[in-house]
């Protein structure tokens, strides 16, 4: 084996559906490979434009004994020939070459998966982050890496106005680093670049309105329906807000939460927060803020011309009912 | 006039003029008049050598829906489709099996979309010289105008309360004290009033709806009251597919071949498989959407025909009133509020149905007019 490779695993696959991880996996094996100075060339190919053979050319020994890195990305699209021409090399894989194959996961392509892992091939797994927790962990590693820190607040603040792609998380962290002097970075600075928000759910929109916070509750509107919210979900959103405000209104005031839970149908958080925000609701007020949002829901469904209007006056409506009486 | 066509239907049969017959009617009557009866009947009559004897085997397979030259289409979901309907002119295209005439029985023909209608045009127009097209909608307004000029229009009235405890306690051997509260109740919908006479269950359903305005005390009991009637109406919908949906989706599996063993045989789906599957699920998914809407109706119905009671009751007008059995509860609504107040009440309930028609959310549309009814000045 040549020097400067010793470390580096013939074959490694990497398996998942984010996109920045598969990239940085492959990259790292790349930087790996080059740690010991010394000139390889990569070859990026795309699985569905593999052809049979290219893989065996590519991974002979060359003539002047420089080393090869085969890049295969989308390896779910490559064809049954050279599935089988890759597993092969896999089991007996040359010295002076290194491959490196990226799969999304999923069904398709599943034999090369198989194959390759049987076959001993250094696996990388690289999932989708789901949790909000996850991806602000994410964003105080990519910021601890860089030598710096980020306070929880920052980060979140981060998130809001980003969103949840991790490609712009990076490059939104890495900007920030470069940008801010001192070492640890603060909500101040995050605010300076980043304004407003990337993801509105409906269910913000509902909370504000609920509350009495027109203005915030029409900006976040505006937010959510430029960001691509579909107009239908806020209006369950404001629906559902009002109805849990109505089911604890009827409830008797003195009960225990967790006892109410089961007769009402609702989590003991839900009532909690209905208990709270049920402040300034009379009856009356809250039946026509309800018949409004009906209204609303008519009217988003094509009983009108535009739905942001419709939205935005029934987001109106509830909040001067809030007041009424 | 049916009779007069049937008879002039046999004289063209044996190749005379037949004046009096035409190829395609139109049924029109509110709900419970007896529509497809009324069509079912005349097809029988065309067909049967008899013009309709009733105890012939071309009557009976009539009856039954097995006559090879009558074809019967009822929509399942919430509306047909032109795909459907040039599918449907194919088939009726075909000449008579047993040389007599080729009928297409379409019940519920105001759920044609209005693509699909326009298909049915030419072929309503000038059909094959044997076929005859025999349409039911509960107003002739609900076809589009160019349909409705090219059909001879049978107009059917609703039957008295009379009329129909009479059938239930003849056809059905119903006792005739729960047969007229049940004709009564049904307003003149011959099948509801039967399922109301026959089936306990659908009894108490309606006696739940009933005494829903009573309830309505506060806006928690509103909101309450609309959840339950969504959720009784999600349950309708929900027992009357389930099971017909698994037949369907087994069947339809069995066709593309899953479960199948023998040789060169594989054991999943063949190709075509999974996208059938899809269609048969939407299929389904809009038949479920229809039950649960035509349940929900039909309570919205009940409660209206209360309402319009306590209206009877506050203005003492001398008509026959549907909650007879509730009199004490129209009386005490009657009292408490104003005339104006019902009629707004009646108005909620209306639009809850126009909303319900135009694809609002249930629970929120049906919240609304339970709010309403509460306090229909709010």
């Amino acid at each position: 084996m040549l020097p400067g490779m010793g470390n580096v695993a013939a074959v490694t696959l990497v398996v998942g559906d984010e996109e920045l991880l598969a990239d940085r996996a492959v990259g790292a094996v790349v930087a790996e490979v080059r740690e010991g100075g010394e000139v390889a060339e990569v070859h990026d190919l795309l699985g569905g434009k593999v052809e049979a053979g290219e893989l065996t050319r590519l991974t002979s020994p060359s003539l002047f004994g420089d080393r090869a890195i085969i890049v295969i990305r989308s390896a779910q699209d490559l064809s049954k020939d050279v599935i089988a021409e890759v597993v092969k090399y896999a089991n007996n894989p040359g010295e002076d070459a290194v491959l490196v194959l990226a799969h999304p996961g999923g069904v398709k392509g599943k034999a090369l998966v198989d194959g390759v892992k049987k076959a001993g091939a250094r696996l990388v797994i690289v999932t989708k982050l789901t949790k909000a927790g996850e991806r602000i962990d994410f964003i105080r590693n990519e910021v601890r890496q860089a030598g710096h820190t980020i306070t929880p607040v920052a980060a979140q603040a981060l998130l809001d106005a980003v969103g949840s792609d991790l490609r712009e998380l990076a490059a939104a962290c890495s900007q920030l680093i470069f940008d801010t002097g001192t070492k640890s970075i603060g909500e101040d600075a995050v605010a300076r670049y980043h304004r407003g928000r990337a993801e509105v759910s409906g269910f913000t929109v509902a909370d504000l309105a609920v509350e009495g916070k027109a203005g915030e509750a029409l900006e976040q509107l505006r937010w959510a329906l430029a960001t691509g919210v579909a107009p239908v979900l806020i209006v369950s959103a404001l629906a559902g807000g009002l109805r849990s405000l109505a089911k604890v209104s009827g409830a008797p005031r003195n009960a225990n939460e967790n006892q109410l839970a089961s007769q009402l149908g609702m989590p003991p958080w839900k009532i909690r927060n209905a208990r709270r925000q049920l402040n300034g609701w009379g009856p009356e007020g809250l039946s026509r803020a309800i018949q409004s949002v009906a209204r609303a829901d008519e009217q988003v469904k094509g009983g009108g011309t535009d739905p942001a209007y419709a939205l935005e006056n029934t987001v109106q409506t509830i909040i001067a009912n809030r007041t009424g009486h | 006039m049916l009779r007069q066509a049937a008879s002039a239907a046999a004289e063209v049969l044996v190749g005379g003029r037949g004046a009096g017959m035409t190829h395609a009617w139109l049924f029109t009557g509110p709900p419970g008049s007896g529509r497809s009866a009324a069509a079912k009947a005349f097809a029988a009559a065309l067909l049967c050598p008899d013009q309709g004897c009733g105890h012939c085997d071309s009557c009976h397979q009539v009856e039954v829906g097995s006559h090879p030259d009558l074809e019967s289409v009822r929509p399942q979901g919430l509306s047909y489709s032109v795909k459907q309907t040039r599918e449907l002119i194919l088939r009726a295209a075909g000449r008579a099996t047993q040389g007599g005439w080729r009928i297409v029985l379409f019940e519920d023909a105001d759920r044609a979309t209005e693509q699909a209608a326009n298909a049915l045009l030419k072929a309503i127009e000038e059909p094959p010289p044997r076929t005859v097209w025999l349409l039911c909608s509960p107003a002739a307004d609900d076809m589009i105008i160019t349909i409705r000029s090219r059909c001879r229009v049978v107009t059917l009235r609703t039957p008295s309360t009379q009329a129909v405890t009479h059938v239930l306690t003849t056809r059905d051997n119903v006792p005739q004290q729960i047969a007229e509260s049940a004709a009564r109740a049904a307003q003149g919908r011959i099948s509801r009033a039967r399922r109301l006479a026959l089936d306990e269950s659908v009894r108490r359903r309606r006696e739940a709806v009933l005494s829903l305005p009573r309830t309505l005390t506060g806006v928690g009991e509103c909101i309450n009251a609309a959840e339950r009637l969504v959720k009784t109406a999600d349950e309708d919908a929900a027992a009357a597919t389930s099971e017909l949906n698994e037949t369907e989706t087994s069947e339809l599996r069995a066709l593309y071949g899953e479960g199948s063993s023998g040789k060169g045989l594989n054991k999943g789906l063949i190709r075509g498989g999974a996208g059938a599957l899809k269609e048969l699920e939407n299929a389904q998914k809009s038949r479920a959407t229809r039950i649960k809407r035509e349940s929900l109706d039909s309570a919205l119905l009940d409660l209206m025909a209360f309402y319009r009671d306590v209206l009877a009751v506050q203005f003492g007008a001398q008509v026959e009133l549907a909650n007879e059995d509730r009199r004490p509860d129209l009386e005490v609504l009657a009292r408490t509020g104003t005339a104006e107040d019902t009629l707004r009440r009646v108005d909620a309930i209306l639009l809850c149905r126009e909303r319900l028609a135009a694809n609002v959310n249930p629970q929120i549309a049906v919240e609304a007019m339970t709010l309403s009814l509460r306090n229909p000045r709010g």
